[in-house]
């Protein structure tokens, strides 16, 4: 039983010019489901099409071919069946510096969907929900937070509000597009582990994006591996990382910085 | 091991509305021919360090103190920060050089890359004619590993890997003895990066130069590196051979990195990195700035900045503080954390 | 005749400071303080003298247009700027002067901005068929010859009151920001926390005006500071070639009338001198607030003393 179904997606852009057509498949029949309350996890290289595929399940591009389906229906591409998906399906972006407005607090980056997907209207309700997400991810004191803007903030407390906004609709899913790729190293593993906790809490099917094989391995229960747009791999963590059946895995794999390595280098 | 660049009390202050101590009091050395890995994390100082070293910081950055001299092989010895104009344009690229942070963004687009590295050799004036600057480029390519027909093309026709190997042609186009390279790979995927890690330590051991390695990815140094400093809140806290660095590390703060790095194929182990941030760097300092996130705090550890002692700038090293010896989680490389997560 | 534009780029990832610690704080810190206080201070001084002899003074200068017999006076104690061949006060009509000229920069600037700010979002944001027919409109206006529209339309209307005049120059000067602003937008749109509001399921004219619009203000600002000078000095223009106001409400009708009353030949320099000096102040005043402004913005434009690596 999955939320999320995908099925043969497939995302041309057109590179060419007036003289030569030339299409570029970014996403070449990419097939997969999320299901609730586990993590599946889609690795790969810049330009493997990873990001692409996120943007599509949220709705910022429109696939070529292929469905999307939520709940076995199929997902919508405008008016009010579009504003119902998103409410089901949020996103999380990379990078923490810009995907807050510079130019709104805090509190109004949460209640705003809030206030779309009906939950609140302005008032005390609205601050006290608005008050809650905030708890929910461990942003405190919470009215000072609500009130900040968002250059006030460090990186990893900015990523933990678009979390927050994230939550805000009370979605299902959750695409996760490489949320820590940009923050300072010691603090990756406490926001991954708060991207879980809220995932075993709300029984979110999430999908997680990341170059990472290390914390993929260590937070997915699913990995599907990307090269130029396909699926060349897919299946348990631990057997995609520890047995990998394909060569592009196993050369990921095999590059990977990894601490436990003997080194190579004779001096 | 013979110096080639020794670095000496070492600070550097921003000056904006107020000042930003950047770097506070680093001193280490350089020897010929190693790989020095820099690691630490946004505001560590790393970068600020790489600049002032190179001469390369620009106002409102300001070197408020400290020494760097070079040693040439034959033995002779100079005062970087003392060098000015034309002995100041000889050495930034003759004698040490650097690849910058995104340095394949920082290409100029108008111009091919034959074109990029023969203005550098002309404006060193390295001798000879354009036809004697068009072999020499052609011969960096291929130092690097980029066909010579890729001469006419322009930045953007090239890949971002193969871009970052032109850069380092550039820092290499007249054979210095340092090189410093600043997140040169960060921004390229996992498996270009090691065919740069190759391509780098090829050319080491032609040449013979050193490599000053600066990144955040301290995995990738443990592999890389012969020797390892770690730097926290613009001081250097831990400074040893990457062997012994991994197997025993001895600050609290690298004990802490190290818990960051999930391993890849190790056994699933519950790690959380560090809770807290790093301390704001204008604000005048009190004891060990790492002090407020680390979970062996105590009192000497307010009393003053630990100094930099057989590898390790912590008092829990100190005999005199801890006759009986360091914890034992730090000495079995285990970072404990508080089960409530912080809000950074 | 192109606005030149200041955009606003967001800073690097440098080492940012905050609350200010004046205990810790150096010589050199604090003199940067005072010179970047400079040129805004300056402008705005400048500026703000003039606005207030525009709102305050001009109750002053009752009477400036009373035709008198004192004809061309060098300036004494009863006529502190001499007088016109008609026996008017110069120093009155320079009073008068102030407000007129002020408000037709005032008016002209802020329906130019507002004009230009629709156009260039909407039509920035929204792309497509849209954005095409708005970028050749605006083309379309930029292209067309400024002062000789100017004079056409002016003429045609007939009506030479101060708001036609200020919206006339509006008309002709709104195209550039326009071109600014939505260059700008475009680079806005693809940034992540408008990709943020979209997935958040906000509107597209809540996105325009609340997401976008606000990250404009800087820009917007200073185009709006720019379109006052143009103002200021296309309505001195307009009233020397004689197709401005001529109720001798502004500056510019002031140098007209000096210029048709042979004031340089007749070494009468207290006539023009005052008028034009006032316009080019104004004029330097409003430029010193812009450089002053982006440099409060953009630290990177900051000059710095003895700078030494």
């Amino acid at each position: 039983m999955t939320t999320l179904d995908v099925t043969g997606l497939v995302k041309e852009f057109n590179v060419g010019n007036a003289v030569r057509r030339d299409v570029l498949r970014a996403v070449d029949d990419v097939s997969f489901g999320l299901p609730p309350g586990r993590t599946v996890a889609l690795v790969g290289a810049s330009g493997s099409g990873k990001s692409t595929v996120a943007r599509i399940l949220a709705r910022l591009e429109t696939a070529t071919s292929g469905t999307v389906t939520l709940d076995g229906a199929p997902a919508a591409r405008r008016g009010a069946g579009l504003r119902a998906y998103r409410r089901q399906v949020q996103m999380v972006f990379q990078d923490p510096f810009s995907s807050l407005n510079p130019r709104h607090t805090v509190g109004y980056h949460l209640a705003r969907p809030l206030r779309i997907h009906g939950h609140t209207r302005r008032g005390p309700e609205e601050e006290k929900a608005v008050h809650a997400l905030l708890r929910r991810v461990s942003l405190t004191p919470v009215e000072r937070v609500a009130a900040a803007r968002p250059h006030e903030l460090s990186g990893g407390q900015r990523q933990r509000v678009a979390i927050a906004r994230a939550l805000a609709p009370r979605p299902s899913v959750l695409l996760a597009d490489e949320p820590v790729s940009m923050l300072d190293v010691s603090i990756r593993l406490e926001i991954l582990h708060l991207i879980d906790r809220l995932k075993r809490e709300d029984d979110l099917a999430v999908l997680y994006i990341t170059h990472d094989l290390a914390t993929a391995r260590h937070f997915a229960s699913e990995i599907l591996v990307m090269n130029k747009g396909s699926i060349v791999e897919r299946g348990p963590a631990d057997d995609v990382i520890l047995r990998p059946a394909h060569p592009y895995t196993r050369a990921l794999a095999d590059a990977a910085p990894d601490p436990l390595r003997p080194r190579t280098r004779t001096r | 091991m013979k110096p080639v660049l020794r670095i000496d009390g070492i600070s550097v202050a921003y000056e904006a509305e107020r000042a930003t101590r950047a770097v506070r009091d680093v001193s280490l050395t350089v020897h010929r021919g190693e790989v020095l890995g820099l690691a630490g994390e946004s505001g560590c100082g790393k970068s600020t360090l790489a600049y002032a070293m190179t001469r390369l910081l620009r106002p409102p950055g300001r070197i408020t103190g400290g020494s760097v001299t070079h040693y040439a092989p034959d033995g002779a010895t100079t005062d970087v920060l003392g060098l000015g104009g034309e002995e100041l344009r000889r050495f930034r690229w003759e004698r040490i050089s650097m690849v910058f942070q995104g340095a394949m963004n920082a290409l100029n687009p108008l111009l091919t890359v034959e074109r990029q590295l023969t203005d550098t050799l002309h404006a060193h004036d390295a001798g000879g004619g354009r036809k004697e600057r068009h072999a020499r480029a052609a011969e960096l390519l291929d130092l690097v590993g980029i066909d010579r027909k890729r001469m006419r093309a322009y930045p953007h026709e090239l890949s971002g890997g193969m871009r970052q190997r032109v850069v380092i042609a550039m820092a290499l186009a007249l054979n210095p003895d340092v090189v410093v390279m600043d997140e040169p790979t960060t921004a390229l995927d996992v498996l270009v990066q090691r065919e740069i890690l190759g391509e780098i330590d090829r050319l080491r051991e032609l040449f013979g130069f050193a490599v000053v390695f600066i990144t955040h990815d301290l995995s990738l140094l443990l592999e890389i590196s012969d020797r390892i400093g770690i730097m926290y809140a613009g001081r250097l806290v831990e400074l040893a051979p990457a062997d012994e660095l991994r197997a025993a590390p001895r600050h609290p703060y690298t004990v802490g990195l190290m818990s960051s790095f999930p391993s890849l194929r190790g056994e699933r182990r519950s790690l959380r990195g560090i809770p807290g941030s790093p301390p704001d760097l204008s604000l005048p300092e009190s004891g060990c700035a790492f002090a407020p996130r680390c979970p062996w705090a105590a009192q000497p550890c307010a009393r003053g900045v630990p100094p930099l002692v057989s590898g390790a700038a912590c008092v829990l090293h100190d005999p005199a503080i801890r006759p009986l010896g360091p914890p034992a989680e730090l000495l079995a490389g285990t970072f404990p954390v508080p089960s409530v997560e912080g809000a950074r | 005749m192109a606005v030149p534009a200041s955009a606003s780029s967001s800073s690097s990832a440098a080492v940012q400071p905050d609350a200010p610690d004046a205990a810790h704080e150096p010589a050199r810190a604090r003199r940067w303080r005072l010179s970047r206080s400079r040129k805004l201070t300056a402008g705005l001084l400048i500026v703000g003298f003039f606005a207030l002899l525009a709102t305050v003074g001009a109750a002053f200068a009752s009477g400036a247009t009373t035709i008198g017999d004192d004809v061309l006076l060098a300036p004494s104690a009863g006529h502190w700027l001499g007088t016109t061949d008609t026996g008017q006060d110069v120093f009155k009509l320079l009073l008068l002067g102030s407000r007129g000229s002020l408000l037709i920069g005032v008016v002209a600037a802020s329906a130019a901005v507002a004009v230009s700010t629709v156009i260039g979002v909407v039509g920035g944001y929204l792309g497509g068929a849209a954005d095409e027919f708005l970028s050749l409109l605006t083309n379309v206006v930029l292209v067309l010859p400024g002062l000789p529209l100017v004079i056409m339309i002016t003429d045609y209307v007939g009506n030479r009151s101060l708001l036609v005049i200020a919206l006339v120059i509006a008309f002709t000067t709104w195209a550039a920001p326009a071109r600014v602003l939505r260059s700008q937008v475009l680079s806005l749109r693809s940034r992540d926390y408008v990709a943020a509001a979209k997935v958040s399921g906000e509107r597209t004219w809540r996105i325009m005006a609340f997401e976008i619009l606000p990250n404009l203000i800087p820009i917007i600002a200073s185009q709006f500071v720019f379109g006052l000078v143009l103002a200021i000095l296309t309505d001195a223009g307009l009233a020397f070639l004689g197709l401005g106001n001529l109720d001798g409400r502004t500056w510019g009708s002031m140098l007209y009338f000096a210029q048709n009353g042979q004031a340089l030949q007749l070494g009468a320099w207290w006539w023009f001198v005052p008028p034009g000096a006032c316009i080019a102040l104004v004029g330097t005043g409003l430029s010193l607030i812009n450089f002053g402004l982006d440099e409060l913005l953009n630290p990177r434009l900051r000059t710095w003393k003895g700078a030494r690596s």
